[in-house]
């Protein structure tokens, strides 16, 4: 296989991976656009119903207006029978009128699902995704000091904060709505990238035993490309496994499956293109230094 | 005939006669290549037997115990706030739980789950419940229930009853209350003071009916009526009977299915499931051939063990937990892609196929350890910080890691090594594509 100069062409990569997350950031903070958050972090209700006979959206939005909860988001299925409405917290007063209202001038219908979530679960699951992620990178930085060395640790959690970065940048740009399991596909995305850098590091850490007169930038380029049919086949079969949960799960885990379809792709690339480049950079200029303070 | 059990006991115990003969009167007797062949074969058969058996004869999924989202049902999470006269501490805790325990009971709920979480806060869970409207009212309504004049003095309570049941009067249900001995002397004196005068029933302090006393009533027994429907007559007498609860409770998170719902995520997530999973066999045939198809052997090894832990430690199959499981399999040949990519290595270092294969797995494994703790961390805290569904993912994931370390490393090994001894190839290098 014809070797890739990873580390020469950084230029590019590194730019690539700029404009993405440059382009999601602009999203992320533009007003009216941004990461579209749902009710496990907004609060709110969610219900999911199956009217007997076919309704239409706007006689479900005309019943919900005079209780005060005319902007809530509703939609109907093609045959008119299922209805999504999102709104906000409702009293229990509130949800016994809206109930009776519903079955009054819209005949009799089933609850598929309720999802209610007040304002203090949800503060609290933004504070615990938060604190999550952070355990999370400090563990894997204890570790891979232990076994590798600091420079890797922290080369590394960078890859995994550009792929955070890309993922919530295309959910920004895609206008997706992420709930609870946002958080859980994040965290899968940090495990999976990790994963692929540190089977990069590896080699270079094996490498280094053997090669030790070698510029670190040659000896780097060598070990991305032993792995690098090893990274590429591995994010294969697992975009195929999320790929399936993305386009045949059902509406519940499909944002999910997207989320690590993005997220694979971005941990791929950042293991490949981001993190031992970044640690060669670290390196060199840390022995440039040095040999500046023997001269 | 024998019956099925019967055939469960006596088949395995005819395998392993059978077993032991042909180990004692053939195996013995044939030479290293031949024995090789025989294991390998053996090892084949029994994989794809089991494989068939546990995931398509009498799949273990039907025997892991379903979460909410899938078995449809009631999860929610109440907050129990003071109320006028009782503050939120463990006693008062404990019993809004006692309260709430008898009243799923007489829902007739089977398998609920109630448990308190931090010092406010208890979860309830309800799995195949019809009606969802009707559990939530009977779960979280005070239902303190009081007798009161017009001056408003409070004659008697609900503490004061001894039993609640529906009954009929004319067409409209009610509810009909048998007083205990202190409540019917109340009630008594109640009637007597207040009589050709209104006595007021009141439920959490809204006046259901106010009639007027028309006699004095010494039997101990009255009725509440203006009820629509039998259920709702129903529901106030299951909460009555359990009694007030001590505390005011308003849900904080209510995640609810339908049973129907369940159902179709479970199709859904089954057809994702087989459609990646069958995926990823066949990339890895078509991509690393006979070695490929070994893997693959262990990948089944893999599902089937991963689904038996999950039955064995009880754990609830989730739609999450589906999701983990799918994505883990994607991840679980990573070993042996990183294993073959070794052994190609080592291949063309010059080596030969068995030592190549040796080195290779004894190179991999380090990388493959390194890897995998560093996922398993990230899993980790996801299961500690998690709650519910997603900590059902954290759950999978991390003991799909663990499990397909072990079937990827040490099943592969073993068939590879098998097929490579058998001699059934005579160039063996040809299969690492070298």
């Amino acid at each position: 296989m014809k070797k890739i100069d990873f580390f020469g062409m950084r230029k590019y990569w590194f730019g690539f991976s700029a404009v993405v997350i440059l382009l999601g950031l602009i999203f992320l903070v533009m007003p009216g656009k941004g990461l579209r958050l749902g009710i496990d972090f907004t609060g709110g209700t969610i219900l999911d119903l199956t009217f007997d006979e076919p309704v239409t959206v706007s006689s479900v939005r005309s019943t919900l207006e005079p209780l005060g909860l005319g902007k809530s988001v509703i939609q109907a299925s093609p045959d008119g029978r299922a209805v999504i409405i999102r709104t906000s917290t409702m009293s229990d007063e509130m949800k016994r009128d809206v109930r009776q209202a519903l079955e009054t001038r819209l005949g009799s219908y089933t609850v598929e699902r309720i999802e209610e979530v007040q304002g203090v679960i949800s503060r609290e699951l933004t504070r615990k995704a938060f604190l999550a992620l952070g355990i999370a990178f400090l563990g894997m930085i204890v570790y891979i000091t232990l076994r590798f060395e600091f420079k890797f640790a922290i080369t590394a959690i960078v890859a995994l904060l550009h792929d955070v970065a890309v993922t919530l940048g295309i959910f920004s740009i895609l206008g997706v709505e992420v709930e609870s399991n946002f958080v859980a596909a994040i965290l899968t995305i940090v495990g999976y990238s990790i994963n692929d850098t540190i089977v990069v590091y590896d080699r270079i850490r094996e490498n280094l035993k053997v090669r030790r007169k070698e510029s670190l930038a040659d000896l780097v380029n060598d070990s991305i490309n032993q792995t690098l049919r090893r990274s590429i086949n591995t994010s294969l079969t697992t975009l195929l496994a999320v790929g399936a949960i993305y386009v045949f799960g059902g509406k519940t885990t499909r944002d999910f499956g997207l989320a690590l379809v993005v997220g694979i792709l971005s941990g791929t690339y950042s293991s490949i293109f981001i993190a031992s480049p970044l640690w060669v950079l670290w390196k060199t200029r840390e022995e440039k230094l040095r040999k500046l303070a023997k001269a | 005939m024998p019956t099925v059990d019967q055939m469960k006991l006596v088949v395995p115990l005819l395998v392993v006669i059978a077993l032991i003969l042909f180990y004692a009167l053939v195996y013995r007797k044939l030479a290293r290549v031949s024995r090789n062949r025989v294991v390998l074969l053996a090892l084949i058969v029994s994989i794809i037997a089991g494989s068939w058996y546990f995931l398509f004869a009498d799949p273990i999924y039907n025997h892991i115990n379903r979460g909410l989202d899938l078995a449809g049902g009631i999860h929610v999470v109440l907050e129990a706030e003071d109320t006028g006269e009782n503050r939120v501490n463990d006693w008062n805790m404990q019993k809004t739980v006692d309260v709430i325990r008898n009243r799923v009971d007489r829902l007739g709920v089977a398998e609920p789950v109630i448990q308190r979480e931090g010092s406010r806060r208890i979860i309830v869970e309800l799995p195949g419940i019809k009606d969802m409207d009707e559990a939530l009212e009977v779960l979280g309504k005070p239902a303190y229930l009081e007798f009161v004049d017009s001056e408003g003095t409070v004659w008697v309570t609900g503490a004061d009853l001894k039993n609640a049941d529906i009954g009929k009067i004319g067409d409209s249900p009610v509810v009909t209350l048998s007083f205990n001995a202190e409540g019917t002397r109340k009630f008594a004196e109640a009637t007597e003071k207040n009589l050709y005068k209104p006595l007021a029933i009141v439920l959490d302090g809204e006046v259901i009916s106010a009639p007027v006393v028309e006699s004095v009533i010494t039997g101990g027994e009255a009725y509440i009526k203006g009820y629509y429907t039998v259920e709702e007559a129903y529901r106030l007498a299951i909460m009555l009977n359990s009694g007030a609860l001590p505390l005011k409770l308003s849900v904080v998170e209510n995640r609810s299915v339908s049973a129907t719902l369940g159902e179709d995520s479970i199709q859904r997530s089954l057809r994702a499931g087989i459609i990646g999973i069958s995926a990823v066999v066949l990339f890895m045939v078509a991509f690393y051939r006979l070695p490929g198809a070994l893997a693959d052997l262990a990948l089944s090894v893999y599902v089937v063990l991963l689904l038996a832990v999950l039955a064995g430690i009880n754990a609830s199959l989730t739609l999450p937990g589906i999701a983990g499981l799918i994505l883990s399999v994607g991840m679980a040949v990573d070993a042996n892609v990183i294993i073959f990519e070794r052994i190609r290595e080592e291949l063309r270092t010059g080596k030969t196929t068995l030592s190549a294969i040796d080195s290779g797995f004894r190179q991999a494994f380090r990388t493959i350890l390194d890897a995998n703790i560093t996922t398993l961390i990230g899993a980790g805290v996801l299961f500690y910080f998690g709650a519910g569904l997603i900590r059902g993912f954290a759950v999978t994931l991390s003991l799909g890691i663990l499990i397909s370390m072990f079937t990827a490393i040490v099943v592969t090994r073993i068939l590879i090594r098998t097929v490579v001894n058998s001699k059934l190839f005579k160039n063996a290098k040809i299969l690492w594509g070298v």
